[in-house]
């Protein structure tokens, strides 16, 4: 039960140490401020989490995200059509990627890491220098200001709630789960593995695509290397929601949460803290040590 | 023509190779409606083989399959599902990480759509208290968190849930494994009220007396070959174990004038939950049983004793090493990368060590002299673990018990789904290690094994409530115990 709510205390915990810091920060436009980049780490996260339901791994999220930063600050604006169909295109080569890694029983790992270099290739030959411009209706919905509950929060709330409904209550996001459980005793079901697979990296790619166009519409301009922190970011945001590298435990609320406490202890709480940028970085990874030892201690004693 | 008819499944000349291994050597095979086979042979018989053919899991490498009459020719999990054919495997095959209404959903393709959930639930909740009143396993429970025993009543109640697809053959294998006497003779009443109104099955178990009991025709396998096959009623036990052959001659009366004299003290232990005086005292040189109805704290009080040898607890004292032969063989005995060698020698290490490094050699002639002592069957012991079959893993992780310095040996119901062959060679093995001075505190759910205890504590609601030497020890005193009130 404590180990459920990990996420949410860890998070908890973060808001309170900023509270403390600088009450301040605690408001409207505090938030907007500071979660400015949420919302592209959650989408990323959630991308992350479907490959990691399926039992692997991928290390080309963050240059993927890039890589599309990239599309969305220049064909999608002046060819809306031909950059549509570059990024469904992507969504395609993930799905293959799904199919060649389940048919030859390769492992993710190395391919996804193969793949980054191929995602960052493609990236520096669409935008060689830092530029371009995101469409002007992403920017539009990217500096919505609805009322009382600032932007990130609302998409947040909005993108654990769809991934939840999908993954965690429809009838084939059981199935999906049930692949990273036990993919033995889906195929004596008569299921079919190469589908679920398929599914699960068309979604890491979705998703991945939606991560790098809200990125480019915060940022309203992209680089080639823009997302190259993503990759570990959303794995962090994967394990530190709940997740778990094999078995198909994982859980969409806990990973939008784990990316939001990311986000927040990233940069605002270690800036609060007055701790110089030089060890930012270091202090993010002792962050993420202490919550996850936390979570193996709590698991240990509810067993 | 009738006859054929009347066949749920036909296997002619049924055939199946792994590599040089001829699991399968033209099998024929058959099931009629409304009859229950029972399906008898040593591990590696090619039971196993068989029943994944009927299923649809395994392809013939030669022969011929029909259902109902029907020559199939390609023949699938999908196409064996849509005819009514199930089956319940051996290894359990539960997805760990979903709830009990989650894993029925996944074998059936039509609860999708608005209100899957609560119909699954219903379902399987449903069959849950059809074969097993008192189950105590709510359908939100997540899988890997119920007992191993929980995990098989759920199984089985999922392979005879009824939704769009027809149900006529249900396959168990070993279906009564990891269930206590209780809930496995309520499972075996209710295949044959299953086979009363016209199912069939196929009922796979080395326990003989529930195959004598249930089947209404019994096949007995050896070496990938049916050898003998008739009614139930024309076997009793002499004549099936002669057919299943290798262990004739080897049960031998099992009650040997053992010494009287108290040994040293090994184990004195009292679990968590005990409230009278009551403890577990256990001396060198003797063989404790540990019975009761399955989850009721043996496993508990095995693990508590296992955790003290290492570091002192409460209520509990050890006195010389300790080594745990483990019941859920696949998570918690075998490491599954590696070599039959290195899983035995994992827990000498110490001795093995030459210098900071494993000494390869001394790590072969352990191996080497568990396999002739054990009679582990492999043409080499460097083969990766798995390609054992279960009955001869489970004697690899005796052997790295027995081979280890411990002088306690905890043994959590190690004998689930191994053939009687293999299980009167290890008992024989326990006596004479006994024999020799090391304690053993064995935790069964088949009554047979405590025979060849000294005394026996029988457990309730993580209590011990009774201790009975072996001159008094009768299943009905059991039952009596595990079933009476807590004193």
């Amino acid at each position: 039960m404590l180990r459920g709510l990990l996420p949410a205390l860890s998070l908890a915990l973060v808001l309170i140490a900023i509270a403390w810091l600088n009450p301040r920060a605690i408001s409207y436009f505090g938030f907007n401020l500071m979660l400015n980049l949420a919302i592209p780490i959650a989408l990323a996260t959630i991308a992350q989490m479907f490959v990691i339901a399926g039992n692997e791994l991928d290390l080309s999220i963050g240059t993927f995200v890039g890589f599309v930063g990239c599309v969305t600050a220049t064909w999608l604006r002046d060819a809306p059509l031909g950059g549509i169909l570059v990024l469904l295109g992507a969504i395609g080569v993930y799905a293959l990627l799904g199919a060649l890694i389940h048919l030859r029983n390769l492992p993710s790992i190395v391919v996804t890491l193969g793949m980054s270099f191929v995602w960052q290739g493609l990236a520096v030959l669409v935008l060689p220098k830092p530029g371009g411009k995101a469409p002007d209706w992403l920017l539009a919905i990217m500096s919505f200001k609805p009322p009382y509950v600032p932007f990130p929060i609302l998409a947040a709330l909005v993108i654990a709630i769809v991934v939840h409904f999908g993954l965690m209550r429809t009838s084939y996001g059981v199935i999906l789960r049930g692949s990273g459980g036990n993919a033995a005793a889906l195929r004596r079901a008569g299921w079919s593995l190469l589908k679920t697979k398929i599914a699960l990296f068309a979604l890491t790619g979705l998703f991945g695509v939606l991560s790098g166009m809200a990125l480019i519409g915060i940022t309203t301009s992209a680089d080639a290397n823009i997302g190259n922190g993503y990759t570990l970011l959303s794995i962090a945001g994967v394990i530190l929601g709940g997740g778990e590298f094999v078995g198909g435990r994982v859980s969409p609320i806990g990973a939008v949460l784990g990316a939001l406490t990311l986000a927040l202890a990233a940069s605002p709480l270690l800036t609060f803290m007055h701790i110089p940028p030089d060890w930012q970085v270091a202090a993010n990874g002792a962050i993420l040590i202490i919550v996850l030892a936390a979570r193996v201690l709590i698991s240990r004693r509810e067993r | 023509m009738l006859q054929a008819i009347a066949d749920i499944v036909r296997l002619n000349g049924a055939e199946k190779h792994f590599g040089a291994v001829r699991a399968l050597n033209g099998v024929d095979f058959h099931v009629g409606a409304g009859e229950c086979v029972g399906l008898v042979g040593h591990n590696g018989a090619g039971k196993s083989t068989l029943m994944h053919m009927v299923a649809g899991t395994l392809r013939p490498d030669g022969g011929q399959i029909a259902v109902r009459g029907n020559a199939e020719t390609s023949y699938s999990v999908a196409r064996a599902l849509e005819l009514g054919i199930r089956c319940v495997f051996q290894e359990l095959s539960l997805c760990p990480n979903l709830s009990v209404a989650e894993n029925t959903r996944i074998n059936h393709p039509s609860l999708t759509g608005l209100g899957w959930r609560r119909r699954a639930a219903d379902l399987i909740r449903a069959k849950l208290d059809e074969i097993f009143p008192d189950h105590g396993i709510s359908a939100d429970d997540i899988a890997g968190d119920l007992s191993i025993g929980r995990r098989q009543m759920v199984e089985v109640a999922r392979a005879f849930t009824l939704t769009r697809e027809p149900l006529h053959l249900v396959i168990l294998d070993e279906p009564t494994s990891s269930l206590d006497a209780h809930t496995a003779g309520q499972l075996l009443s209710f295949v044959r009220r299953f086979v009363g109104q016209g199912g069939s099955c196929i009922l796979i178990s080395h326990v003989l007396g529930e195959v004598l009991q249930n089947a209404d025709r019994i096949v007995v396998m050896r070496d990938g070959k049916v050898v003998a096959a008739d009614a139930a009623s024309a076997f009793d036990r002499d004549r099936l174990v002669a057919a299943m052959g290798g262990a004739e001659g080897h049960r031998k009366a099992p009650v040997e004038a053992r010494k009287a004299e108290a040994g040293a003290l090994r184990v004195r232990a009292r679990p968590a939950r005990q409230e009278d005086g009551k403890e577990l005292v256990a001396r060198a040189g003797e063989i404790i049983g540990l019975a009761g109805l399955a989850g009721h704290g043996q496993t508990d009080l095995l693990l508590a004793i296992f955790s003290a040898a290492a570091r002192a607890r409460a209520g509990i004292e050890v006195t010389a090493p300790v080594a745990l032969v483990a019941g859920d063989r696949q998570s918690d005995g075998i490491f599954a990368q590696w070599s039959i060698a290195q899983n035995i020698g994992i827990r000498s290490l110490a001795r093995l060590r030459n210098g900071l490094l494993i000494s390869p050699r001394r790590e072969a002639e352990l191996a080497e002299f568990w396999k002739q002592k054990i009679g582990i069957r492999t043409p080499d012991m460097n083969n990766n673990i798995f390609s054992l079959s279960g009955g001869n893993q489970q004697k690899a992780l005796f052997a790295r018990a027995l081979g280890s310095d411990a002088e306690i040996v905890l043994m959590d119901d190690p004998m689930r789904g191994v053939d009687i062959g293999t299980k009167l060679e290890v008992y024989d093995l326990v006596r004479e290690e006994a024999a020799k001075g090391r304690t053993f505190l064995w935790y069964t759910t088949e009554t047979e094994e405590l025979d060849n205890c000294d005394h026996v504590y029988v457990f309730k609601n993580g209590r011990i409530v009774a201790n009975l030497r072996r001159d008094e020890l009768t299943e009905e005193k059991i039952i009596q115990s595990s079933f009476g009130d807590a004193a």
